[in-house]
């Protein structure tokens, strides 16, 4: 295994994976007022693939969720806080690349996307049982 | 030689993984079972080594193909493994150890095949085989069903009926095991009665009285031995008397129904009234050894045996305690302790519908206790006044009893479902019930009636008596109640019985019921002759809709009874019913001052609503007269009336026997009638008519729709009425529909050939007439309504006006008239089939994107917008309608970038950036030059307010966007 991770020279070869959630159904969908909220952001973000792990979506790595989401339809922004695998991970940039340019072609040309990455997660990967559950 | 085919089998299944060659293999392993069957032969010499390289293969798992991919099915392949399993008797020593100890593992689908396997195996190596491992398979068995139960119980009425346990996986499959081990062996039962868990169970239910209070691991265990007990019962007559000698008093007993007598036994109490609580485990373990004994009897029904469960004890234990135990059902349906999701009424009403199936199959209980089961039930739904759940519950049992017993044809219980039943809710029906609301009332005797052909019967007459004097009560004494409960009852009639009639059971006389019930609404209206103003009105649609329904499915003779019985009451009534044509033009002043009295407008709406539903060979009375009648009512917006000269026009003539009436009813005189009769203008109804001939003063119903007259706006009434008239011929083939067609379109210009201009209402109204001619209706001139239809009329009348409206496009008069004539466009187009469309892509297409655009300006016309979106959609997505398309790309880009910002309609906006996203269909080279354009259109989209249109719109620019370049995306 160890020398796996060697040949493989990727920065997290084994990263846990996560079950997809489900998505959520919304409550009232004929509500009057249909503004770009949280889940409408994170439903166009949930299927970019990882760069380093191509098999995998960001969601399913918890790099994003629907809580890494803020934003405001009415001031037009947006701001996405992903968590990479690792904490120096140098994928960082890519990563809030993909996050960006998926964003603006999919969201309104007035709106501003920012992407940062938290450098606050707990890392998982750190503990020894950890392994490709696929 | 035997050894050594034994032998060559064992190789040749070694280490085999291809599905095809083991299906082989373990075929030839069941063949040597067979060939071999003695006991020291070599099958039985070699049977640990033969079981050793078969065994190892359990439970199968396909590791790479997915099921659906293999040529060979799991399913199947497994099958054969397990037929090879239980070949002989010899592998018993080796197979059921193997089978109980996959049995325990944590694999679902180890679970169950193995209780498959085990099913199998012990019926095929016998009783005597198997009862060395009764022990381990009882308890391993008792495991699996612990931990296969499902904990949460559904008290909603619709789990009333329905099984009790899920159709497959393990629960299901242990529970088959378990009754084929008591049915083949009753010694096994002796492990399932002797268990320490029943006792445990009986402790547990002694302590805690409610479901919710009771730990889930207990719970679990009620619900478990419950299942055990009740499958144990049904196995066999002596299983179900064992099950209910040992366990039955002790249940009674648990409920607190039973009491000592003199000589110190227990027995069940004559009456007792329950003041503590109930128990909810003793009440759920005897409805499952209830429905348990009830099954039991159907299936020695269904196998034709001679029943005499009669003389089981099982039976009479159950007659003995049946009196008490309905009286505790009834006091557990009757609690109001809603909070643990209505446990205990539902408990209680399954309890009473049990016993009443019990009295099913066989003449097991004696007649009292079914009569006290329906009048229990009946109580519960009259006594409540909300439709509680407990109110539901009831009426769910009543009506399954009730198709019970007569799928089971018990004519004794039939009659005593009747007379408590059926009488008591048509005696609510008939009576104005203070206590519960009218729906209710309407809605439980409705469901009741249709579980048998005679409670319809029944039931009818009751609606009809209820009818009757409901109406009464509402003319004499304008009763506002009662005219609501008119509604109710006729809303009730057509909506809920009468559409179910056909579907659910066979009446032999339902022509009669159906015809004596329409006959006695005439009669009522016969002899109401004052109608409060203010009530009447409500009454007519729903009369309406009863009397079509009721015509509709009646034979030909009860038709044409109903229509003589309608014809001799408009004859009483002051309708201008001419008893022959007027040979003078009828004045126009006469219809100034015609005004239908609330009574005439019901007769004249019920009387074409008749004409509307009867057959084309039914006789319609004096049919020149009828015509006139319908056509002068009409002129004054009488909708039913011109629906019901469509409906003349459509179907006279064409019946079997039209050649036969012809002579007096032909359609050329109807339309004689309706196009030449003229009225005279400027004329009193008393004057003299000067003279016949056509003046300038004489008009008819043509010209109405033209022009304003005498200020009494006739001229929509006139287009309307034209329209379904139209519609008649046009279904039935007539050319003389395209003769309408041109009048309407005529109506479409601005100012007509005499110079006269028309208003933009009446314009609008000739442009919706199209929508008349050629939309389906539900309520007349339908399959349903016995209308003529030629086949492909629609595609016939396509054909026929499309050049007309072609030409008339091109030069239109104004910008109104444009607008009118693209909206008659839009109705056409829209209602053809796709085909039409398809086969005129070249000429449709300029004139649907030229309509697109010139109704985008139209507020009012977002459905045709719509709809000719959807033909446009139709054409680009269609390989046929692509050749045009490539033509007009750029048309309808621009049109379709348009409609992505239609302020009107969401449905118009996604659907045109749906329309988009095929555009990407068309060659590369046509539509990369509007990348860019589509791009921008888009690029707003994404800000829609709605939110499908934005999904639709990220959707569109991805697609767009990946046509510049193949590269994967982001």
């Amino acid at each position: 295994m160890a020398g796996k991770k060697m040949v493989s020279g990727l920065i997290n070869a084994n990263p846990v994976v996560y079950e997809k959630k489900e998505r959520r159904v919304r409550s009232c969908p004929s509500s009057t007022d249909e503004h770009i909220d949280q889940l409408e952001v994170s439903d166009h973000i949930r299927d970019i693939k990882d760069p380093e792990h191509p098999y995998y979506y960001l969601e399913e790595l918890k790099v994003v969720t629907e809580d890494s989401v803020e934003g405001d339809d009415g001031k037009s922004y947006v701001r996405v806080t992903f968590t990479p695998t690792v904490e120096h991970c140098i994928m960082a940039t890519v990563i809030g690349l993909c996050l960006r340019v998926k964003l603006l072609q999919r969201l309104p040309p007035r709106c501003k996307v920012l992407a940062f990455p938290l450098l606050l997660r707990v890392y998982e990967h750190n503990r020894r049982d950890t392994h490709l559950t696929r | 030689m035997g050894d050594m085919l034994v032998y060559g089998t064992c190789e040749a299944i070694d280490g085999e993984k291809d599905p095809q060659c083991l299906m082989i293999a373990f075929h030839i392993i069941e063949l040597l079972a067979q060939l071999f069957p003695d006991p020291s032969g070599p099958v039985a010499s070699n049977a640990a080594d033969l079981f050793d390289v078969m065994g190892c293969y359990f439970p199968l798992h396909f590791t790479h193909e997915k099921d659906e991919e293999a040529c060979v099915k799991r399913d199947t392949l497994s099958r054969a493994l397990m037929l090879a399993f239980s070949s002989t008797p010899l592998f018993e020593p080796f197979s059921i150890p193997l089978l109980l100890e996959k049995l325990s593992s944590s694999l679902e689908l180890a679970k169950v095949d193995s209780l498959k396997y085990l099913h199998d195996c012990a019926l095929k190596y016998g009783a005597n085989r198997m009862v060395k491992h009764y022990k381990g398979l009882w308890s391993s068995l008792k495991e699996t069903i612990y931990s296969s139960i499902e904990t949460h119980l559904s008290f909603a009425p619709e789990s009333l009926t329905g099984p009790g346990a899920p159709d497959e996986g393990v629960q299901k499959e242990a529970l088959n095991l378990l009754q084929s081990l008591v049915m083949q062996d009753a010694s096994f039962l002796s492990f399932v009665v002797g268990d320490i868990d029943i006792d445990i169970v009986f402790d547990t239910i002694s302590s805690y009285c409610h479901f919710k209070e009771m730990l889930e691991e207990s719970k679990r265990k009620v619900l478990a031995i419950s299942e055990i007990l009740s499958v144990s019962a049904k196995a066999s007559a002596s299983s179900c008397n064992k099950i209910f000698e040992i366990v039955f008093f002790r249940i009674l007993k648990a409920l607190g129904i039973l009491e000592k007598n003199s000589e110190g036994d227990y027995i069940p109490q004559e009456d007792s009234t329950f003041s503590g609580r109930l128990n909810q485990g003793g009440l759920f373990l005897c409805i499952g050894l209830l429905t348990a004994s009830k099954d039991h009897t159907l299936s020695s029904k269904e196998h034709s045996m001679v029943s005499s469960c009669g003389h089981e004890m099982w039976c009479s234990m159950v007659n003995r305690s049946a009196f008490s135990l309905i009286q505790m059902f009834s006091s557990a349906a009757a609690s109001f302790d809603e909070d643990d999701g209505g446990a205990d009424a539902y408990l209680g009403v399954k309890g009473l519908l049990t016993l009443g199936m019990l009295h099913g199959g066989s003449s097991l209980l004696s007649r009292s206790i079914f009569d006290k089961v329906l009048i229990t039930l009946t109580s519960i739904i009259t006594a409540e006044c909300g439709k509680t759940l407990a109110w539901k519950l009831a009426l769910k049992a009543l009506v399954y009893i009730g198709s019970f017993i007569d799928r089971y044809h018990e004519t004794e219980k039939t009659l005593t479902y009747m007379n408590i039943v059926v009488d008591k809710f048509v005696m609510l029906a008939c009576s104005d019930h203070v206590g519960m609301p009218y729906s209710l009332i309407l809605e439980a005797a409705s469901d009741i009636c249709l579980t048998g052909p005679k409670h319809v019967h029944k039931i009818i007459q009751g609606f009809e008596e209820a009818l009757c004097a409901n109406w009464s009560d509402s003319c004499v004494r304008g009763n506002s109640r009662s005219i609501e409960n008119c509604v109710l009852l006729l809303d009730c009639f057509s909506n809920k019985l009468l559409p179910r009639l056909n579907g659910v059971v066979e009446i032999d006389d339902l022509e009669d019921i159906l015809l004596q019930f329409a006959v006695s609404i005439w009669n009522k209206i016969e002899t109401c002759r004052v109608f409060s103003c203010t009530h009447g009105k409500e009454l007519i649609d729903p009369t309406m809709m009863a009397m079509r329904q009721v015509v509709a499915i009646s034979s030909v003779e009860t038709q044409n009874t109903i229509i003589q019985k309608a014809y001799s009451v408009v004859l009483s009534s002051t309708l201008p019913l001419m008893e022959s044509i007027p040979s003078k033009p009828v004045a126009l002043e006469a219809l100034k001052h015609f005004d239908l009295s609330i009574r005439d407008e019901l007769i004249l709406s019920l009387f074409a609503s008749t004409i509307i539903a009867a057959s084309p060979t039914t006789d319609i009375p004096n049919v020149k007269s009828v015509v006139h009648l319908f056509l002068v009512t009409l002129l004054r917006g009488h909708l039913p009336a011109a629906q019901a000269l469509g409906s003349i026009v459509n179907k006279l003539g064409s019946g079997s026997r039209g050649t036969k009436i012809s002579s007096t009813s032909s359609l050329e005189e109807a339309y004689k009638i309706i196009f030449h009769t003229t009225f005279e203008v400027g004329k009193s109804l008393y004057s003299d008519g000067s003279g016949e001939s056509s003046s300038g003063s004489e008009i008819n119903l043509t010209k109405f729709c033209f022009g304003d007259y005498d200020g009494m706006n006739l001229q929509n009434h006139a287009i309307t009425g034209l329209a379904w008239i139209g519609k008649g011929l046009l279904m039935r083939g007539d050319e003389r529909a395209c003769d309408i067609a041109l009048v309407l379109l005529d109506c479409l210009k601005t100012t007509d050939s005499s110079g006269q201009v028309l208003q933009s209402s009446s314009m609008r109204c000739a442009a919706d007439a199209f929508r008349i001619l050629m939309c389906d209706s539900d309520i007349c001139l339908s399959r349903k309504f016995h209308a003529v239809i030629r086949p492909l009329y629609k595609q016939w009348f396509f054909s026929k006006t499309f050049p007309i409206l072609e030409s008339s496009i091109v030069k239109p008069d104004t910008p109104l008239s444009r607008i009118m004539l693209y909206l008659a466009f839009t109705h056409v187009v829209s209602n053809v089939p796709t085909v039409v469309i398809l086969d005129n892509a070249k000429k449709l297409y300029p004139l649907t994107l030229e309509g697109l655009s010139i109704l985008i300006h139209d507020p009012l016309g977002k459905d045709a917008v719509y709809s000719l979106l959807l033909v446009l959609s139709g054409l680009l997505t269609d390989k046929k309608g692509q050749e045009s398309s490539i033509d007009n790309a750029h048309i309808i880009v621009n049109c379709l970038v348009k409609l992505t910002s239609y302020p009107h309609a969401m449905l118009v906006r996604e659907t045109a950036i749906q329309c988009l996203v095929a555009m990407i269909d068309l060659p590369h080279r046509r539509v990369y030059p509007f990348r860019i354009q589509v791009l921008q259109a888009i690029a707003k989209a994404l800000d829609d307010p709605k939110r499908r249109v934005r999904e639709e719109a990220v959707r569109c620019r991805q697609a767009w966007e990946s046509i510049a370049s193949r590269s994967t995306r982001l």
